[in-house]
């Protein structure tokens, strides 16, 4: 058996942000679905996206409740990725650079999300099929 | 042969990244590289017959492909109808497609 194609992405950007992000997230997505394995490197903002401390919210301004707000949160973002490659069997490697994490207090993470260094990026680089680096401005 | 997929995510008419972007692609082609130009968020908008954008023209002259996410079209209310011919409206996997070539990834 083949062993299946494996994609890097390198995200910088923080959660609420910028377009990005939620391009990012699409890419991930699509490239499990495709059957690729997918390696993620969380380096400076973006390692706030597996935050649990999100925080859903209502919209007072448009009064809608929590629920009809239905706000994004981007740990959950993570987390159903996580789970999608669970029931696909695809692999799913997504790393937070340790010192970004340590500077921005991001010490509760969700399920499957671990704590690295860049050399982990290089790993992953070298061991994937293609990287992409989705920079932040 | 060299392969580069090239993302251009910018409005071509709120930064000159968008031409200097089309102007590395045709360098590439010039030197014997095989490129992919890829429209994503803002991107896109240089997709519109209306852009009136003479490098996608060079580029298809070039043979360089230029698509563009049909999520970001639809996102910014552009139809098919109203993107230039070179252009060709794609979803997000073909990306992940071009990407899985291993192609050199150049993300703007």
């Amino acid at each position: 058996m083949v062993p299946a194609k494996s994609l890097t992405f390198l995200l910088m950007d923080a959660p609420y942000e910028q377009t990005r992000t939620a391009t990012a997230f699409r890419l991930l997505d699509a490239a499990l679905r495709l059957g690729f394995g997918v390696r993620v490197f969380a380096y400076e903002g973006a390692v706030s996206l597996a935050s649990t401390l999100q925080k859903p919210h209502a919209n007072a301004i448009h009064g809608r409740s929590l629920e009809e707000e239905d706000h994004p949160t981007p740990h959950v973002w993570i987390s159903a990725l996580v789970q999608l490659a669970q029931e696909r069997g695809a692999q799913f490697e997504w790393v937070n650079c340790g010192l970004c994490v340590d500077e921005r207090g991001v010490t509760e993470v969700v399920s499957g999300v671990r704590r690295g260094s860049p050399a982990d990026f290089w790993k992953m680089a070298s061991e994937s099929d293609n990287t992409l680096v989705i920079p932040t401005r | 042969m060299p392969s580069y997929l090239l993302i251009e995510t910018r409005d071509p008419f709120d930064s000159s990244c968008f031409i200097q972007h089309c102007e590395l692609a045709a360098a590439l082609v010039r030197d014997g590289g095989k490129v992919t130009l890829f429209l994503l968020e803002n991107g896109v908008l240089g997709a519109r017959s209306t852009a009136r954008l003479p490098q996608l023209e060079k580029l298809n002259r070039l043979g360089v492909p230029v698509l563009a996410d049909e999520f970001a079209l639809r996102e910014r209310g552009i139809s098919g109808a109203e993107i230039v011919d070179q252009v060709k409206a794609v979803p997000l996997s073909t990306l992940v497609d071009e990407l899985a070539t291993g192609a050199k990834a150049l993300w703007n």
